[in-house]
């Protein structure tokens, strides 16, 4: 058995009194490539927040290698921050620094290296998400695609173990958001790297995904867990049944 | 069916009583967005007047009906079901009759009124209130410490201030606001002098007009006027840029690389205005006294008479004691505006909010800060 690198244990989110998700447990392996999935609304967002320490979870907790990531303080939190990359739904690039700036900027923050090396080791993870001659070119001048791929060499400046992708196609077209997909694949192949990713585009998570997890916005909990397409042929929940076939209530029932 | 002919035919409702206990509406024609209003309420009053055991919609002459048009056989159901009695529609097209199906009506019941004790409970809306200005006063406190500390680490390792970020906005915040700052010092230093020649021309005390503007522009008037152009022109642009990263992602992506935005973001801008209020304050006290002078000329007193009055009424002490208090200014300017950033809501209207909310409360503890200054100094006899 592979080990087990997230553990989300007994977890509930809530702003304030409104709960967004009850009591749900699951593991995230080493080295998959684990999607959550669900309508809008259902928490995907929330839950990836969660799963990174931006929020603190209502009850129950979530260790990342082992560490409550919620507790953590101090020289702890940043021991198990550097060890995770985040991709935003909005790229979340920094406006004012070039996309060199971008990448170097954690690699600054927590090496000694030299300039000259902190650069090449940029360029290099720009040289992965095929950004090689856009290196000073400011965030406002790439488009959508670009910056989404140029937030995900951010992601793994400090090579971390795992890397947590928020709507990575979100917005793109077709043929960008299969030439992420493929990149995605290709990251995990080469370097290892556990991925959890939020999405709902459904060629995406056949593409990629090795196992998901649903959520259901009324249950606030998970509906469905397994290989995308054992759900798609096999699962007997209605919700799931429209999720992977596009379906409503009436082409079901027909 | 096109839309010339859904604007022919305009709905005619028609009410027919069964029994006394069935009410038959008859709806004839196209209910969409712009007909429907003119059977609403005719059919409503209709179902309020015979009060029927069974309501019964004969849609069968119904020609084209829209989202409205079920709008109005929902309210007419939520109605009936209300007063207790039945309701069933007749004859509608397959059309309609899936559009219809789309809606249940039980979605649209009105929500029932929250228990008026209790949200009435005067006592507790006063606790929460003063709660919440409890909480409000805490994030300051909290956020005043932070700054404090992040200002002291970057007096200690220097090295690790982010200077170009600090450079960028001391050209924005000082050199670039030197114009507005001298016209408005200017034409402020104009109009007291001349306000106050009037009435001190009855003493023939006309001379002293310079001692009261120096006096009143070193102390005061120099900077409180920078701080609040400066306020208004670097505050809201300190919310608005970190009101922005908070909406793009960029202080949570920030927060997950491990990194504080407060000696990250904050730090820079809060040495920036440190640096640049006092340099802009001793301008603003220069174009004042210019604007004096101008007044001065008009009335007759020559340069050499304005200087001497000048150097005898004011004090180097006085002009510190002005400049002294600059410094917490710029700390609230760049404080307040990046913390207002900081705490933006979602949405479209958050940075707008942001820097709205940035001016108004730096006005407002600039002034209460100037306040405080004035008793301490008065106390102190400067």
């Amino acid at each position: 058995m592979e080990d087990k690198v997230i553990n989300v244990i007994d977890f509930t989110a809530a702003y304030g009194d409104n709960i967004i998700i009850e009591n749900i447990n699951f593991d995230v392996y080493n080295g998959e490539k684990f999607v959550i999935l669900g309508g809008s609304g259902c928490g995907k967002s929330t839950l990836l927040k969660h799963m990174i320490g931006l929020y603190r979870p209502a009850k129950g907790s979530i260790l990342i290698e082992g560490e409550d990531i919620a507790k953590a303080e101090g020289k702890e939190r940043i021991e198990i921050l550097k060890n995770i990359g985040v991709s935003y739904q909005s790229g979340a690039l920094f406006g004012s620094m070039t996309v060199l700036e971008n990448v170097t900027l954690p690699i600054e923050q927590y090496t000694d290296l030299s300039k000259e090396s902190i650069d090449l080791i940029a360029r290099m993870k720009l040289n992965l998400v095929g950004l090689t001659g856009s290196e000073e070119k400011m965030p406002s001048e790439l488009s959508g695609g670009m910056i989404k791929r140029a937030a995900l060499a951010r992601a793994m400046a400090l090579d971390p173990d795992m890397l947590f992708l928020d709507e990575p196609s979100a917005g793109l077209d077709p043929i960008t958001s299969a030439e992420l997909d493929q990149l995605i694949i290709q990251l995990s192949k080469s370097l290892g790297v556990t991925f959890v990713i939020v999405t709902h585009e459904l060629n995406s998570i056949y593409n990629i995904a090795d196992r998901v997890i649903m959520l259901d916005k009324d249950t606030k909990g998970i509906i469905a867990s397994g290989e995308p397409e054992y759900l798609r042929d096999n699962s007997e929940i209605p919700i799931v049944q429209k999720f992977f076939k596009r379906q409503t209530d009436e082409q079901l029932g027909g | 069916m096109n839309k010339a002919d859904k604007i022919s035919s305009l709905p005619s409702l028609e009410a027919l009583t069964e029994d006394n206990n069935t009410l038959r509406l008859k709806i004839k024609g196209t209910l969409d967005a712009y007909t429907t209003g003119k059977i609403w309420n005719d059919s409503l009053v209709a179902l309020k007047n015979t009060k029927p055991k069974e309501l019964i919609v004969d849609g069968a002459a119904i020609d084209y009906c829209d989202a409205s048009g079920i709008a109005l056989l929902v309210n007419l159901q939520l109605r009936q079901e209300k007063s207790g009695g039945s309701y069933k529609v007749e004859g509608l097209s397959d059309e309609t009759n899936k559009l219809y199906k789309l809606f249940d009506p039980a979605d649209f019941k009105e929500p029932g009124k929250p228990d008026p004790l209790y949200s009435d409970n005067k006592i507790e809306a006063a606790g929460k209130l003063s709660y919440q200005v409890w909480e409000e006063i805490k994030i300051y406190i909290v956020f005043t410490g932070r700054v404090t500390v992040g200002l002291i680490n970057a007096i200690l390792n220097p090295h690790k201030i982010r200077w170009r970020e600090v450079f960028v906005t001391s050209e924005k915040f000082g050199a670039n606001a030197l114009f507005i700052i001298a016209l408005v010092n200017f034409l402020v230093g104009l109009v007291i002098a001349f306000q106050s020649a009037v009435p001190m021309k009855a003493y023939g005390a006309q001379v002293f007009v310079a001692d009261l503007l120096v006096i009143a522009y070193f102390k005061e008037l120099g900077p409180l006027m920078t701080a609040f152009v400066v306020n208004g022109r670097s505050g809201s642009a300190f919310a608005a840029e970190l009101g922005t990263m908070k909406v793009n992602e960029e202080l949570d992506a920030l927060d997950t690389m491990g990194l504080d935005p407060v000696p990250f973001l904050v730090i820079p801008k809060v040495i920036a205005s440190l640096i640049m209020l006092p340099i802009l304050t001793v301008f603003g006290n220069l174009f004042g006294l210019i604007g004096g002078l101008v007044v001065m000329f008009s009335l007759g007193f020559t340069f050499t008479t304005y200087i001497n009055q000048l150097t005898t009424a004011a004090t180097f002490g006085m002009l510190l004691s002005g400049l002294f208090k600059t410094l917490f200014f710029a700390v609230i300017i760049a404080g307040v505006g990046c913390l207002a950033g900081m705490r933006a809501s979602k949405g479209p209207s958050a940075v707008g909010d942001a820097a709205t909310k940035a001016v108004v409360i730096g006005i407002v503890l600039m002034i209460v800060v100037d306040g405080l200054f004035g008793v301490i100094y008065y106390i102190l006899g400067i």
